[in-house]
């Protein structure tokens, strides 16, 4: 019997081994986890892309659970993802605003004019200073941001029907009855 | 005569276009040699994170051109190696370093490697005693004896 338990550990061992590597079939390795989750949201101050005179600040949002959204012209998956927040706006569950990262102002004005603007203000951070200060290393990137100013979720690619409906709106409705 | 200027005027834009394509991937010049050396340094040791296999040195990523400016920016204010490098992970998190930092997380894969081998020792160590065990401890049966002897005898004559 203890023979037939020992020759059973070779086994359980390969199995194991079997478990981990399929779970990791199923991990998205562009997924990093942000360590600026429950960290408060990183400051700026910034041109808005509709009047560059006005700048806008977070700080602006407190009170308010909202997302930002850093998004380009350029941004293949941001194509895939306009439609999404265009309407998401419209329901009128969450403020975006969002980060116009590295991209050109008339450019940028240009792509909301023909799919819409869901934004409630555009930042513009022409040099991608600030999207360095949030980690951003592709667009599309959503960070969902609570009442106090604390980064409370983020999602590295595209909003689809999906990720808003079995965790970010859930979130969402979680943080707005804090 | 034609054919040849056909060619020539080929070269001529190939030549052109190459040295519009060298001319965009100019560096600034740079001056400090001791912070150019420190960005060097540092951007070995970091990862680019569009495309992850890639150190920020190797990297040509827009992403990695914007960390190799913002080292340099830093490099320039007089931060050290580690400043930096905190500054980065407090933004991409520990990802960002090539060499994993030793903390609670990454306990398993530094120790990992050693824990198995000493395991593997303790078990090679195990097995070896008692299979010596094995061939000391049973002398062999009068049958057997006296099959080896046969066998012995047999070789002998043949």
């Amino acid at each position: 019997m203890k023979s037939v338990l020992r020759a059973l550990i070779p086994l359980a061992i390969f199995l194991a081994l079997v478990g981990f590597l399929f779970k990791g079939l199923f991990l998205n390795p562009k997924e990093i986890p942000s360590p600026l989750v429950g960290k408060p949201a990183p400051q700026f101050d910034l041109p808005r892309l509709d009047n560059p005179e006005a700048t806008f600040s977070p700080k602006e949002m407190l009170g308010k659970v909202w997302m930002l959204n850093a998004w380009a012209s350029w941004c293949p998956s941001c194509v895939e993802e306009h439609p999404v927040l265009v309407e998401l706006a419209k329901t009128g569950i969450v403020p975006i605003v969002g980060l116009d990262y590295k991209d050109t102002r008339p450019e940028a004005l240009q792509w909301l004019e023909k799919g819409g603007n869901p934004y409630v203000a555009v930042a513009v951070d022409a040099d991608g200073r600030v999207g360095i200060d949030y980690g951003v290393y592709g667009v599309p990137e959503t960070y969902v941001i609570d009442k106090s100013g604390l980064i409370a979720y983020k999602q590295t690619g595209p909003l689809n029907a999906r990720n808003l409906n079995e965790t970010i709106l859930p979130l969402v409705e979680k943080l707005q009855a804090q | 005569m034609k054919i040849s200027n056909f060619y020539r005027s080929a070269i001529i834009a190939f030549l052109m276009q190459w040295t519009l394509v060298h001319a965009q991937e100019a560096q600034p010049l740079q001056t400090n040699s001791a912070v150019e050396a420190q960005v060097q340094r540092l951007s070995e040791e970091l990862r680019c994170l569009v495309c992850q296999n890639q150190t920020l040195a190797d990297s040509h990523a827009g992403l990695a051109e914007d960390l190799k400016q913002e080292i340099r920016d830093m490099a320039n204010k007089g931060m050290t190696d580690q400043a930096i490098i905190d500054y980065l992970v407090a933004r991409y998190g520990d990802f960002v370093r090539y060499r994993p930092a030793l903390n609670s997380t990454t306990l398993i894969l530094w120790l990992g490697p050693f824990v198995l081998l000493l395991a593997g020792g303790i078990g090679l160590i195990f097995m070896l005693r008692r299979r010596q065990k094995i061939s000391t401890d049973q002398p062999l049966s009068n049958d057997e004896a006296r099959r080896v002897k046969e066998l012995l005898d047999l070789d002998r004559k043949a």
